[in-house]
């Protein structure tokens, strides 16, 4: 890549400020035709700012963008589409309930005689998706496909309606591999043609896999602009958080587990997950490995009570008991943590204060209310013990970035003093320096003797904490590794061969 | 005028038992009982045919004219010998009137017109709107002679056809009377609770004592108004002059307790005139006049009020 | 706390005070209060009576709206309500029995829409609007048709009685807006409701019994359109099933929206909703005084209430925040005056 090549666009010295506070200072950003830009940092470190102020949904304070040379001020989304700045979020910005083709031609609709001329319009949509590799039927309802599909869609779309630069912000956070090949696939076909893609993720290995730079922002400042293929992971991390992170290494063996506390036999639930035994003991961490859809969630659904098993027995520390709802569940001194925190973790308008105390009052029913004095114990325990970094405790959990919410909630069960905590995907979407935390924390409760399940896609994470993990495939629980074992090794292999459990 | 005579009038109107209406079956279609009137209404037309000895067919429509279309057309399948109508709308009526005329069926309507050719139906009795106001603006005229008097009006539901009209033929009646002016005029809806809210801020906004007498559209806004009248601590019926209109039994109470003054009936007694154009057309062919009115008779506190309450009161107002 | 309160219902204590300037405007006397025949006597009196029915139901309406739900039904329990109180007391019985049968005939109501809606899981829409318009014909039954009308003392007292020479209904609201601030505040309830309105998934997996929540909601809505309709039925003298409470259920929604209470679910307050409905009975007590012919009334209502609410909407009052904000001489603390939708949303870590 030349850097004497003429910018597609160029950001410089860009200021944005918010009531009093810097969140953007004197950020400069050059994308060059044909490269996918990744944009790097932690929560909070100026990431979304920078793309508002590049698309015109935020007014920027300081600071010009140039495209293809020429000064440009957009005064919102539409209008720098019109420009060329074209935009495709982790949601999917369209509308489900609507044809794939009119997804794509919302607004620039091909018309004949003052009508839609859907014939036309559903004949464009295929040949264009086409061009994507994609040979979807554009008649049917966007809601029968695929996230990914959607999110190509949705990219076609942004293409079709600017065409010089892109921006993906998460592209790939719901997706799984195939799918996450797929997209690459066409950003890189994007690429080819001469269009500048700006990449935003916290998948590190995606960043290396398909970037060509990476400009990485900490607390509104660019620290650093590099060419991917002259530095490690390592240096980049380094980069984002400003020191070394903690190689999160296997320790040798944790301590003893205790007694068995939760016994679960012949346990499942049908079209949910089949039938499984489960003995989990005081201070192990058992973790579930597989890939999206191999039933590690559904196994904690069920567990929780979320959705009822309808086979099996539950014991609990030798009493059978039944685990119907989330409410027994925590009445029996479970907890869980959702995989998706927005939906069914955090209730975005309560304050923090609130969220973290909700389940211990759901506890206690409604009648006996928790003194003002007990939850500001409660909650100032909390944060100083996870470190959630907040302005107050009375803002809006809604407010808070994804590794403070993930944290909040924790500790929302950890007020209640639980005995078993189930973890599902407690490091998803979360910066590198929550992520670090919140791998020790895992260390540290079952070290107190807590009993964990965690669920996890990221394998080095379960190696790094796991007293025993359960591999699951389609549903079904395959293999159990344990001790020494416990390798990504042996658990990609288990995952992908599929070998019957022991 | 005596008890006898006025019960005769109001409610019974005794025809004399004639051959020819014996054994007939006279179909009824009724909007429904949304008010009090119209369950009177219903009530006395049942009595009229019991009297005359006609089979009356009753059907209830719950304010739907698709059931009364359909009561109308199971009448003319029956094969009856007249049909009364009480329709809920004015329109979309042609059709079904079409097949009774050529079923040979005369219908009747009650109560409200229709908007349809006027040979397709026999005749309309309805009571007149505009007159009920003007009989109501004829006694205050005579009531206060030539007194200043500063009335307040409670109108009926705004753009209704009963409260234009009656507004209308109310000031027509005090037109000539200088003396007298409508100093504020409000809706209440036609109802009890909006008749007292209103009337509260007719008082509080004139000042009981330059208030002469209250004009209300009908009965309940009326009863409700009087309510109000005495927590402000003033006098209805004496302080305040109350004239309204549709005669129902708690308004007959009211004048009866000297709380009002006049109201105008609005008789539910439409059936029997009805009945009375079918003996005669039965009888020797003779054809009505389009529109019959019935009477829109006053009443004050020379009447018995107590007694034409108890006899009301079962008439299911 | 006091001060968040207080911060919480301004727009609604500045709105309500231009109205009640408008009513001054309209009939100067309007701010005399006079005392005859042992009681308050005056159009501001007058408004919070007569305010009383819509208050009571905002109440209940607050909560149903707090969990992301809606109660269309209350004006037909009123009636419902009414018909009991009145058949009862018609039929011999004591006014305190009367009360009691219809306040019982009000939280079966809302029994049979909290069912619905929690444990049937139908739409609340839809669940409160078969008993809207089924309730109403229920009344009629009770009534027979026709205005039902009393002579028993006590339970006239209830809707034309004053104690200390205020009316009765402005006693029972503001003594039911208490009780029910109260409860839900002084105790978790009104945490949890909030928490499930937001997001009733998360708050189901956070072990709370939403069900239980959903059917309480409906249980005091439907005690509150009872209490309304025991008063509007005393004021008459006479339980008037088609005409009580009818579309009062819209003004209890509008009341509940003007107090800045999003029908979307979440954070409520009851004091801003009563302040709503007295907003509203001051515009209808505006329209009574200016003597304007009745065909503008709802013109009047109309132009008075979307000027309120354009006040209240999310861009205006970012508009105003940003005014604000470059006019004067501090930049105000982001979070406590920065309106919802305003970027001061956008926190770092």
């Amino acid at each position: 890549m030349t850097e004497t090549r003429k910018p597609a666009l160029r950001a410089t010295a860009i200021d944005k400020f918010f009531a009093g506070a810097i969140a953007l200072d004197q950020v400069d950003l050059t994308l060059y035709p044909g490269e996918v830009h990744a944009l790097l940092g932690e929560n909070g470190a100026g990431k979304s700012t920078l793309i508002k102020c590049i698309t015109g949904a935020y007014h920027r304070d300081g600071g010009t963008i140039e495209l293809d040379g020429s000064p440009i001020d957009p005064r919102g989304p539409v209008e720098s589409q019109a420009l060329g700045i074209g935009t495709v979020y982790q949601e999917v910005n369209l509308l489900e309930n609507m044809t794939v083709a009119d997804n794509l031609f919302l607004g620039w609709q091909p018309m004949r005689a003052g009508m839609v001329d859907r014939r036309r319009m559903n004949r464009r949509a295929a040949e264009i998706l086409a061009g994507y590799g994609l040979h979807i039927d554009p008649s049917l309802l966007l809601s029968s496909y695929s996230i990914a599909i959607q999110q190509v869609v949705a990219i076609a779309r942004a293409v079709e309606l600017s065409g010089k630069v892109l921006i993906l912000d998460e592209p790939t956070a719901s997706l799984d591999r195939e799918e996450i090949d797929l997209l690459f696939s066409v950003v890189r076909e994007l690429t080819a043609r001469g269009m500048a893609v700006v990449f935003i993720t916290h998948f590190l290995d995606q960043v290396f896999e398909i970037s060509d730079r990476a400009t990485v922002l900490r607390n509104g400042r660019v620290v650093g602009t590099r060419k991917l293929a002259d530095v490690t992971q390592g240096d980049i991390v380094e980069l984002m958080l400003g020191r070394h992170l903690e190689a999160t290494k296997r320790k040798s063996q944790q301590t003893e587990p205790g007694d068995a506390i939760l016994s679960l036999k012949d346990f499942g639930k049908r079209g949910m997950i089949d039938p499984f035994d489960l003995d989990l003991r005081q201070g192990e961490v058992v973790g579930l490995a597989g890939l999206l859809g191999s039933g590690r969630t559904e196994t904690c659904k069920v567990i929780f009570g979320v959705v009822s098993a309808d086979r099996g027995s539950a014991q609990l520390r030798g009493t059978p008991v039944r685990l119907s709802s989330p409410r027994t569940a925590l009445e029996h001194r479970l907890g869980l943590c959702p995989e998706d925190r927005k939906t069914d973790g955090i209730v975005g308008d309560l304050s923090v204060r609130e969220n973290i105390i909700l389940s211990l009052q759901a506890r206690q029913g409604w009648t006996r209310p928790l003194s003002r004095s007990r939850i500001n114990a409660i909650v100032d325990e909390y944060v100083k013990a996870l470190d959630i970094r907040l302005a107050s405790p009375d803002m809006p959990i809604r407010l808070l970035s994804g590794g403070n919410q993930q944290k909040a909630l924790l500790a929302r069960w950890l007020a209640t003093e639980p005995d078993i905590l189930i973890l599902d995907e407690p490091t998803r979407g979360i910066d590198v320096g929550a992520h670090a935390e919140i791998i020790q924390l895992i260390e540290r409760l079952c070290a107190q003797g807590m009993a964990l399940i965690v669920a996890s896609s990221e394998m080095e994470e379960l190696v790094a904490y796991s007293t025993r993990v359960i591999v699951l495939r389609d549903r079904r629980q395959v293999r159990e590794l344990q001790g020494d074992e416990i390798t990504t090794d042996r658990i990609v292999k288990s995952i992908s061969q599929g070998e019957s459990a022991a | 005028m005596k008890l006898k005579t006025a019960l005769l009038i109001s409610a019974m109107a005794l025809a004399p038992a004639i051959a020819s209406a014996a054994d007939k079956t006279v179909g009824f279609s009724q909007i429904g009982s949304e008010s009090g009137w119209r369950a009177a209404e219903t009530t006395v037309t049942k009595q009229q045919a019991e009297e005359r000895g006609i089979d009356l067919k009753f059907a209830d429509a719950q304010q739907k004219q698709e059931n009364q279309i359909k009561a109308l057309r199971s009448f003319i399948a029956q094969g009856v010998d007249a049909i009364l109508l009480a329709p809920v709308v004015a329109t979309g009526w042609d059709s079904v009137l079409e097949e009774a005329q050529d079923a040979e069926i005369p219908v009747i309507l009650l109560d409200r017109k229709v908007d349809a050719s006027d040979d397709l139906y026999m005749t309309a009795v309805t009571s007149d709107t505009v007159y009920e106001g003007e009989v109501a603006g004829k006694w205050l005229v005579d009531a206060v002679g030539s007194e200043e008097c500063r009335v307040v009006e409670l109108q009926g539901t705004t753009g209704s056809s009963p409260a234009i009209d009656r507004k209308a033929g109310f000031e027509k009646a005090i037109a000539d009377a200088p003396n007298i002016t409508i100093v504020r005029s409000q809706t209440g809806d036609f109802t009890r609770a909006q008749g007292k809210v209103v009337m509260e801020s007719f008082l509080k906004a004139e000042g009981a004592e330059n208030i002469c007498a209250l004009y209300a559209h009908n009965d309940d806004m009326a009863v409700g108004a009087i309510q109000a009248i005495k927590e402000a601590g003033a006098t209805p019926g004496d302080d305040i002059l109350v004239v309204a209109i549709d005669a129902v039994p708690d308004m007959h109470l009211a004048i009866a307790n000297g709380e009002a003054n006049a109201t105008v009936e609005l008789t539910p007694n439409m059936a029997g005139p009805a009945f009375d154009i079918l003996d005669a057309y039965w009888a020797d062919g003779t054809m009505p006049p389009k529109w019959v009115q019935t009477e829109s008779r006053l009443y004050t506190a020379d009447d018995d009020n107590q007694a034409i309450y108890e006899m009301k009161k079962g008439l299911g107002y | 706390m006091i001060g968040a309160t207080f911060r919480r219902i301004t727009p609604q204590l500045i709105i309500l005070g231009i109205v009640l300037l408008l009513n001054f405007l309209v009939f100067p006397g309007f701010f005399s209060i006079e005392f005859q025949n042992g009681r308050l006597f005056g159009n501001l009196i007058d408004v919070l009576n007569r305010g009383a029915p819509v208050a009571l139901l905002s109440i209940g309406m607050t909560l149903v709206i707090a969990t992301k739900g809606i109660d269309l039904s209350v004006g037909a329990v009123m009636a419902i309500a009414g018909a009991v109180a009145a058949s009862v007391v018609t039929g011999g019985g004591g006014w305190f029995t009367a009360l009691i049968a219809a306040l019982a005939a009000g939280l079966l109501c809302g029994l049979w829409n909290g069912v619905l809606v929690a444990f049937l899981r139908v739409q609340p829409i839809v669940a409160t609007l078969v008993l809207m318009v089924a309730g109403r014909g229920v009344a009629q039954l009770i009534t027979e048709g026709k205005i039902m009308t009393f002579l028993n003392e006590g339970l006239i007292f209830l809707g034309a009685g004053t104690i200390l020479g205020l009316p009765t209904p402005i006693i029972i609201w503001l003594a039911m807006g208490t009780l029910v601030t109260f409860v839900v505040r002084r105790t978790a309830l009104g945490m949890l409701i909030e928490a499930i309105g937001i997001n009733e998934t998360a708050s189901r997996l956070a072990g709370i019994n939403s069900r239980v929540l959903l059917l309480a909601v409906y249980l005091i809505s439907g005690v509150c359109a009872a209490t309304a309709g025991v008063i509007v039925a005393a004021d008459i003298k006479g339980a008037d099933a088609n005409n009580a409470g009818l579309w009062m259920e819209l003004d209890a929604i509008l009341a509940v929206v003007i107090g800045g209470n999003s029908l979307l679910g979440g954070r409520f307050s009851i004091v801003a909703s009563l302040l709503g409905a007295l907003i509203i009975q001051s515009v209808n007590s505006v329209i009574l005084l200016s003597g304007m012919p009745p065909e503008f009334n709802l013109v009047i209502k109309a132009l008075i209430i979307i000027v309120i609410l354009v006040i209240q909407s999310p861009t205006v009052k970012h508009a105003l925040y940003l005014l604000r904000a470059s006019a004067g001489s501090a930049v105000p603390e982001a979070h406590a005056v920065g309106p919802r939708n305003s970027p001061a949303k956008e926190t770092r870590s």
